[in-house]
């Protein structure tokens, strides 16, 4: 067999390892949070009777490792559960018309990921080349300022860049929409204007480390006998860069790279917040300030998984840039 | 050759390299001529300047490094003065470069012939599908298996010596007027080498290049050049056609370059036919993974005598080695020691079987821990071994630096990076010897260093195995080496022993026919050397070509 198809499916398994204990980890951690779905809703005046009803129809009363592995039964089959938040304890319980959390999570999640896939499509060109270009005129001005601006942007609280942002394209130059508003069945470019605000911020937000992981990497090749060769052949600088030095620093830039786009999946509540923007991000605060048990394991599962898959994504890329492995002998 | 035009003039030529926050003198005032179609040779030791002066003929200098005096014309146009740009037209198309490590020097990414394409392209010297064409060709020229297939290679699908010459390939691909080479076969096996030389030579005359021939070995450029020029730490020493200066060297220094390979022991005595070998290596195998890299390997070390383990890299001489000190634990067969078995994985051997056989690396820059100082780098195993501690132990490794000939007061609180390559791998005897072995395994701790020092490190081993009686199991692939200090060699070649026996039958005929190849690949100091043994074998029944016809 190939010996990157083994390496593949090796990575594959240990993804997937790799997620089966950190859905331990995350029924773990949700189980050891302050407070109780059950005290929660029926306010202090409950009586214990009705407190252990609650418990005993939502199977919280069952012990842990049962119910870890009823959940993940129901996580391998697709199935999120119901949110405790959409069930009615007043009157019957697991009425017909319930909705689910995955359909909860869906559009959210649809909406987070078109946020990151523009802020990507954006941040990830525009980052390799500043690298590139702060990599052919290292030690410069330009060199400098790029470093010194991508630097300051990522110092910068996002909410403060969102506001500057707003501030300069949405009042004093009223070019995009301040506040994201996307609705069910919204067109594209509409989507897209309504994204492109809370996009820039973010990538204001990624781009440092990508540029600078990129220079780095370029610059620590060029002490390389095989660049040296190539100045002395009389190759145009521009193309030592990008035809000999990028092809062979690939790996640890796609590394920052998927780390950065995890990022973009995960951790922009802030973002989401400031502009309004219907994400999984502020549906995860929500539930864990409601006590949404299956909604906060939902999202941590889709976050974990989120993840391990853009790392495992970035191993695999490495690997495949590397000629050894592409070309065995 | 004199009444041809001058091709390269560099006068009065005083380089620095910036060392901390100082400039450091490289190149202390050196003229240099080359006219059209000569072949100059540049040798001396690391550290003499030969490439910085190499590079700075091309105009071109390496980070941290300056010209700061001088001036270099190459055909009438002042390098010095010309532009990036202007340099850059002419880099790859009048001027060329050959690199000495050729895996190192393509790039990883590319295929060759696509680097090899390059230079054309860039300077419009001709189209793609033509570069490639004339790519091929010239593999041709240069005697490379499959010349129509291999440039769709990348480089680590093809063998040093074949890079070694396709990287000549692409130096020739704009047909230059200048190729500078740079130490282009140290990196390689005596057999590959030989094919090198030949290929180079040859396709040197036939377009009637001038280069600029650098290495550190005398024999190789008196093959290569019409004239040498012999540098020392920045300074010319002496330059004379190339039979004038093999014949009679003017300068001391050019005499002691030329003396060094004198050093030889004398013989010793046979040892009793009843002796008890201190290390006895009987019928192993071993393998890295599934592959059998040590096919039934067998021979004797006996008490106060070096072995020497002599083949190309790959045939397993390194991997013996690891075998006998237990790092790599053989599949079949019995190490013994002082005619008792040895457990063959060294986690089951008692701290005194451990002791019994030490290690002398082939790079003291690596072995030695560069944040320690000398005296703790010596006296960790001195504790280790006997136990001593405090003044006692300070005392042993003041002697041990003493035994090295390293005074303990100048040199005992230094750190590795503050001494030469000779003084660090000095240490790295030291270090061997603070465990007081019987038996120390000595792995190429000389091919990293220049002739004068080697001879220095070999002449310090042979006298501690005079007055200590150690064992040596000698690794190398130099035979000049083997003469000097050997008294019974072993040859190996694709993990099995092909000859052994006595030095001094080992010289002299009849040889197996594959020790016969190696011998008749080390370079000798006749100029007519290479060109003899052409004529008398062709180029077909040399270096690699001849050892794969053995098979």
């Amino acid at each position: 067999m190939n010996p990157v198809f083994k390496i593949i499916l090796q990575r594959l398994a240990l993804g997937l390892l790799t997620l089966l204990i950190v859905s331990f980890v995350i029924f773990t951690a949700v189980n050891l949070l302050p407070g109780d779905f059950a005290q929660a809703i029926l306010g202090q005046s409950a009586t214990p009777e009705a407190i252990a009803s609650i418990r005993r129809d939502l199977g919280l009363d069952q012990p842990f490792f049962a119910r870890y592995f009823v959940w993940l039964g129901d996580m391998l089959q697709g199935d999120l559960g119901v949110s405790y938040a959409q069930l009615n304890f007043q009157t019957n319980m697991g009425a017909a018309e319930l909705k689910t959390v995955a359909d909860q999570i869906a559009p959210r999640f649809a909406n987070t990921m078109f946020l990151a896939g523009v802020t990507a499509a954006i941040a990830v060109p525009f980052a390799v080349g500043l690298g590139v270009l702060a990599a052919l005129y290292r030690n410069s001005v330009f060199d400098k300022v790029a470093n010194i601006s991508t630097l300051t942007s990522i110092s910068s609280p996002e909410f403060f860049l969102a506001y500057i942002l707003v501030l300069f394209l949405a009042v004093l130059n009223p070019l995009l929409p301040s506040i994201a508003n996307i609705y069910q069945g919204i067109p594209f470019t509409d989507r897209l204007i309504a994204t492109l605000l809370p996009a820039l911020t973010l990538t204001l937000v990624v781009t440092a480390h990508m540029m600078r992981m990129t220079r780095a990497a370029i610059i620590n090749l060029l002490a390389s006998p095989y660049i040296e060769m190539a100045r002395l052949k009389g190759v145009k600088p521009l193309r030592i860069i990008t035809h000999h030095a990028l092809p062979n620093a690939w790996a640890p830039i796609i590394n920052v790279i998927a780390l950065n786009l995890a990022y973009l999946i995960t951790g922009v509540v802030v973002v989401e917040v400031v502009f309004n923007y219907p994400g999984i991000g502020q549906l995860f605060v929500d539930a864990v300030k409601n006590r949404d048990i299956p909604v906060v394991q939902a999202c941590c599962l889709i976050f974990a998984g989120a993840y391990i898959l853009l790392n495992l994504a970035a191993d695999i890329l490495s690997i495949l840039t590397n000629p050894r492995l592409r070309h065995p002998k | 050759m004199s009444d041809r035009a001058t091709l390269v003039e560099m006068r009065g030529i005083h380089m620095e390299g910036r060392s901390d926050e100082t400039w450091m003198p490289i190149i202390k005032g050196v003229d240099l001529t080359l006219k059209k179609g000569e072949v100059l040779g540049l040798i001396g030791e690391s550290g003499a300047g030969k490439s910085t002066l190499g590079l700075a003929a091309m105009g071109f200098t390496r980070d941290g490094v300056r010209i700061s005096q001088g001036s270099v014309h190459f055909d009438g146009i002042d390098l010095l003065a010309a532009s990036a740009e202007q340099k850059r037209q002419l880099l790859g198309k009048r001027i060329a470069y050959v690199a000495q490590s050729a895996a190192a020097s393509f790039n990883p990414a590319h295929k060759l012939i696509d680097q090899h394409s390059e230079a054309p392209l860039a300077h419009g010297v001709s189209g793609k599908s033509e570069a490639e064409q004339d790519g091929m060709e010239l593999y041709r020229k240069l005697r490379l298996p499959n010349p129509d297939e291999i440039g769709f290679r990348y480089p680590h699908q093809v063998s040093g010596g074949q890079l070694q010459r396709a990287m000549t390939a692409m130096a020739m691909s704009c047909r230059p007027d200048l190729i500078i080479f740079d130490e282009p076969t140290t990196a390689l096996d005596v057999t590959t080498q030989i094919e090198v030389l030949a290929a180079i030579r040859n396709i040197v005359e036939e377009f009637d290049t001038a280069a600029i021939y650098i290495t550190h070995d005398l024999a190789v450029v008196a093959q290569m050049a019409d004239r040498i020029k012999v540098l020392l730490k920045g300074d010319e020493v002496e330059e004379a056609e190339t039979r004038e200066m093999l014949s009679n060297p003017k300068e001391d220094y050019t005499k002691s370059l030329w003396a060094v390979r004198e050093f030889q022991r004398p013989a010793k005595a046979a040892p009793a036919v009843d002796a008890v070998p201190v290390v006895s290596v009987q019928g192993i195998t071993a393998a890295y993974g599934k592959m059998d890299v040590l096919k039934d390997v067998s021979f004797d070390i006996h008490a106060g005598r070096t072995v020497a383990v002599v083949g190309e890299s790959g045939s397993g001489k390194s991997t013996t080695a690891r075998c006998i000190t237990g790092l790599l634990p053989p599949r079949i067969g019995v190490i013994e020691f002082d005619g008792k078995p040895l457990p063959l994985d060294y986690r089951k051997r008692t701290r005194d079987e451990l002791r019994q056989a030490q290690m002398i690396y082939q790079m003291a820059d690596t072995a030695l821990n560069p944040r320690q100082r000398i005296r703790d780098i010596i006296g960790r195993p001195v504790e280790f071994y006997s136990g001593l501690k405090g003044r006692a132990k300070r005392e042993r490794v003041d002697e041990l630096l003493e035994q090295i000939e390293l005074p303990a007061a100048q040199f005992g609180d230094r750190l590795p990076s503050e001494l030469s390559g000779g003084q660090k791998q000095r240490i790295g005897i030291a270090r061997a010897l603070a465990a007081e072995p019987k038996f120390i395994i000595c792995d190429e701790v000389t091919s990293a260093l220049d002739q004068l020092v080697a001879e220095g490190i070999l002449r310090l081993l042979a006298r501690l195995q005079d007055e200590l009686g150690l064992s040596y199991m000698f690794i190398t692939h130099d035979l000049a080496t083997v003469r000097s200090i050997a008294d019974e060699v072993v040859v190996m070649k694709e993990g099995k022993v092909v000859e052994q026996g006595p030095k001094a039958e080992m010289f002299q005929p009849p040889h197996h026919p594959y020790t016969d190849l190696l011998l008749s690949s080390v370079p000798e100091m006749d100029p007519d050397w290479l060109t003899n043994l052409l004529a008398e074998r062709g180029v077909e029944n040399i270096g690699d070509a001849a050892s794969a016809q053995m098979d």
